[in-house]
């Protein structure tokens, strides 16, 4: 883990060359690997790779999403998820097997503007991602505060094996799910934690490329606590 | 166009143009990125006089949903002059010469997008003409870069386009409006600078086969220097003043 070499680069910057593996974010030209994205470049083992800085969440098979249920049809609902896609919830997968598009009706389950905890099923090129709520977990968040951040940030915002997130919860007392797309739902019986988590998570989504990040949330959490 | 015969002096007998400048030398440029909250991508350029914002949309869906493409992203582009940018106003319906310039900054951006990994999507870039001056199709191509970088849209190389012209024989970077309506020739050129590759070339006006090679030389090299603001304006709005 210590030998990644990182660099601030932007689009048509040449990383490097040599014997590389081409990962996310690179184009390999000739014997060049240039970045295509606004980001930071990282150099390890034998891959090169840029986590972007910005733009939009790409869904990848088995990601744990938050969605916003924009509209529906007879069959299935349609959920923003800060994708270039809307996210295809399945009737199916809410009324179960029996469901007749006679007789149920959608908006009796979600309506527009709810929120829905999911995990992306299917997705490739041809087709909207498929969305699946049947799992532990998952379903319409009845409560909470919505915070949206950079789906570029999310891993910032977890940490090391959770390291972050869990500095936040401890001393907040709220609890915080984060969908891989960049929608954050934040609840918290007191007010006050609430507010402090709040901003713990925008300050991370404003500095995600600072140092000693995580020391700096937890002055921040800390000194307000007194 | 109610073109005056003036009596100015294009190139003075030191090399020095209408505007003070040297013959290889651009107007001042400046460069911002992200200065629009509700776009997804952003830019303000002012190239000499030209004055123009760039935004960018997308990815994101088709509408009409006919002009979607199945196995690949489309772009869509629109240069459009404010009705306040020249000093006569301006219809703000599309005239021609904006739907051609509009279908040519598609194109010179094309080749650069990664439209490929966004099937049925589309790219939507805007572009605003506040004050125009010789040379906005070149200030426009390089804001509608930056916008497109600072929306994330994954891009092979940057952009970065200039013009190179003729004015009283000689070869000169970055055609002004005078040296454009008295000038020989005006060669608008855009350019990904790490790729090497030319992405737009137009001229017009006579040029020996001499004289274009050395104006398409001015004219990259022009587009070098231009990339190096792009490059600042994209590291200034993202990295701050942090050590890369």
């Amino acid at each position: 883990m210590d030998d990644i070499k990182r660099k601030y680069v932007i689009p048509g910057d040449v990383i490097t060359t040599g014997p590389y593996r081409a990962e996310e974010n690179v184009n390999l030209v000739g014997d060049k690997i240039i970045a295509t994205t606004v980001g930071i470049s990282e150099i390890y083992d034998s891959g090169v790779r840029v986590i972007p800085l910005t733009g939009m969440y790409v869904p990848r098979i088995d990601d744990f999403i938050i969605g916003i249920v924009k509209s529906h049809t007879s069959l299935s609902w349609e959920l923003d998820m800060r994708s270039c896609y809307p996210g295809i919830l399945p009737a199916q997968d809410v009324f179960g097997r029996d469901f007749n598009p006679k007789v149920d009706e959608l908006t009796s389950r979600l309506k527009k503007g709810d929120l829905v905890a999911a995990r992306i099923a299917n997705f490739d090129r041809s087709r909207d991602p498929l969305i699946t709520i049947g799992d532990r977990d998952l379903g319409k968040i009845e409560e909470g505060e919505l915070v949206k951040i950079s789906p570029s940030k999310v891993p910032r915002l977890i940490g090391k094996r959770g390291s972050m997130i869990q500095t936040i919860e401890n001393a907040t007392k709220a609890l915080i799910t984060i969908g891989q797309n960049g929608y954050i739902v934040v609840s918290c019986e007191e007010p006050e934690g609430l507010l402090k988590a709040l901003d713990a998570i925008r300050m991370i989504d404003e500095q995600a490329h600072v140092p000693n990040l995580t020391e700096k949330i937890q002055e921040m959490l800390g000194s307000n606590s007194e | 166009m109610g073109v005056k015969k003036t009596d100015i002096v294009l190139l003075d007998d030191k090399g020095i143009r209408c505007d003070g400048r040297k013959i290889d030398e651009p107007r001042n440029i400046m460069i911002k990125a992200g200065v629009l909250k509700n776009a997804n991508g952003s830019a303000y350029i002012e190239f000499g006089e030209n004055k123009i914002l760039a935004g960018v949309f997308g990815p994101r869906d088709v509408h009409p949903k006919h002009l979607a493409n199945t196995d690949r992203g489309i772009l869509r582009c629109r240069y459009h002059m404010e009705p306040f940018s020249v000093s006569e106003r301006k219809n703000p319906a599309p005239s021609r010469r904006e739907i051609e310039i509009s279908k040519v900054i598609k194109e010179a951006l094309e080749p650069a997008v990664m439209l490929e990994n966004f099937p049925r999507t589309v790219v939507d870039v805007y572009i605003e003409v506040l004050q125009a001056d010789g040379g906005s199709r070149c200030a426009a191509l390089d804001a509608a870069a930056v916008a497109l970088a600072d929306a994330g849209i994954p891009m092979r190389d940057m952009v970065s386009a200039c013009a190179a012209g003729k004015v009283a024989d000689t070869i000169v970077l970055d055609i002004n409006n005078e040296e454009d309506q008295e000038g020989q020739a005006d060669m608008p050129v855009a350019y990904m600078p790490n790729l090497e590759k030319v992405t737009l070339l137009q001229l017009d006006g006579v040029l020996t086969p001499a004289e274009y090679k050395k104006c398409i030389e001015t004219a990259i090299n022009g587009c070098k220097i231009v990339y190096e603001i792009q490059k600042k304006a994209l590291k200034d709005k993202f990295f701050g003043d942090m050590s890369p």
